[in-house]
């Protein structure tokens, strides 16, 4: 802050406070982008006023234009709050930048009548303050972005562990129904359940049942396999159910080889198949030669 | 130098791995078992590897080729007890012990290798 624009600045900001928030209120209440179902009038006048003290004290601590320098914490902290509360309660990005920007318009008017004609100084008082707001503003919706893909984030780690339960049929039958496409983490996810699965019961079958797979490409078909040659290898048989005629042509086509795998239509065939097996406590049902 | 040991249960050896593989030790390991087959004529080799967490491609295949060896002379060979880490890793080295038989613990194991062993009796 120049030494010159610097005091203006600072008896705006304490002496018209009141007045400032009241403008500023009434353009983010006109304003077009304005969500009164989603924020009330005095929860906004309160983060709007919280907003101009820790603006006047940051600017009256003789603050540079940086906003990274430490006497801008308690109003990185305030805005961060804010705009992470704006995200969780469905806020678009403009619209909590917007909070901060539209302080531009109130107080560039007030700065034009104290100042007044000296276009020096006005000009001056201007790059400054918005320096300030636009970095301010910068800074929300950074934040604001961080806090949505956190919550992305988290969520798909739920979808993760949600989309693969591995369930017991039968004693020593365990059943995987996959629902979803399949990638190459989830995969890797849907195998070690599946396998740490078959140690915790003991079972020698297990059943994958892709009638919730939406497509089978070459990859896909690749994942089934190492799993099924995984849980092969620690002494289960894999069976894979809920092929869908679609998916059978898609296979064929594919040149995909399935010949060392037991498919079945649907899952209850694979179940019967299953039973059988174990019930007849066939050696084969541990291992194929 | 440690060495695995191989026991004797009847016609059945069994060789349990109690300590990471390296490849002198899965070498002896190959050459003893190949020797203690055709000595105590055994119709059957029992393979527990269930506390053996680390693998890598020379040990898959050593596990593969004993297997081999084995049903070369004329003794059926199970594996059990695999870690799922460990099928996942052979998995995705390519090993899937194409041919190799195996069960999920000693007890399924052994009860498949008596059934092999009877099924192969009546032949």
């Amino acid at each position: 802050m120049p030494p010159a624009a610097a005091p203006t600045l600072r008896a705006i900001l304490s002496k018209d406070q009141n007045e400032l928030l009241a403008e500023w209120l009434q353009a983010q209440l006109s304003a077009s982008t304005v969500r009164a179902h989603l924020m009330r009038e005095t929860e906004l006048r309160e983060q709007s006023r919280e907003f101009l003290t820790l603006l006047q004290r940051a600017v009256a601590a003789g603050a540079a234009e940086t906003f990274e320098g430490p006497e801008w914490a308690s109003m990185r902290e305030f805005l961060a709050a804010a705009s992470r509360s704006r995200a969780q309660e469905g806020f678009t990005a403009t619209e909590t930048a917007i909070f901060v920007l539209s302080l531009k318009r109130p107080l560039f008017e007030r700065l034009r009548g104290d100042i007044g004609s000296d276009a020096r100084l006005l000009a001056d008082a201007l790059w400054h303050i918005t320096t300030i707001l636009d970095r301010a503003a910068l800074y929300v919706t950074e934040t604001f972005l961080n806090a949505r893909e956190s919550v992305i984030q988290s969520q798909q780690r739920e979808l993760l562990e949600l989309s693969t339960p591995v369930v017991e049929l039968w004693h020593s039958i365990v059943a995987l129904p996959l629902i979803g496409t399949l990638d190459s983490e989830r995969t890797q996810v849907v195998m070690e359940s599946l396998l740490q699965k078959i140690v915790e019961t003991g079972a020698t079958i297990a059943i994958i049942d892709i009638t919730g797979v939406p497509t089978v490409d070459t990859l896909v078909a690749q994942y089934l396999l190492k799993t099924v040659a995984a849980a092969r290898l620690m002494g289960a048989d894999c069976f894979i159910s809920g092929i869908r005629p679609q998916i059978a042509q898609t296979i064929v086509h594919l040149g995909v080889d399935l010949r060392d795998v037991t498919t079945k239509a649907t899952l209850a065939d694979a179940f019967m198949l299953a039973l059988r097996r174990t019930q007849a406590k066939l050696p084969q049902a541990a291992g194929n030669s | 130098m440690d060495k695995i040991p191989i026991l004797r249960m009847g016609k059945f050896l069994l060789v349990s791995i109690q300590v990471d593989m390296h490849d002198r030790l899965a070498l002896q390991l190959q050459d003893d078992l190949t020797n203690r087959i055709v000595s105590a004529r055994a119709r059957g080799v029992l393979i527990d590897i269930s506390s053996l967490e680390v693998v890598d491609s020379f040990i898959g295949r050593m596990i593969s080729n004993i297997a081999a060896m084995a049903r070369v002379l004329d003794a059926q060979a199970v594996v059990v007890g695999m870690q799922p880490a460990v099928a996942i890793t052979l998995v995705e080295l390519g090993l899937s012990l194409e041919g190799v038989r195996t069960a999920l613990d000693v007890e399924r194991g052994m009860e498949l290798l008596r059934a092999l062993v009877a099924a192969q009796a009546l032949q």
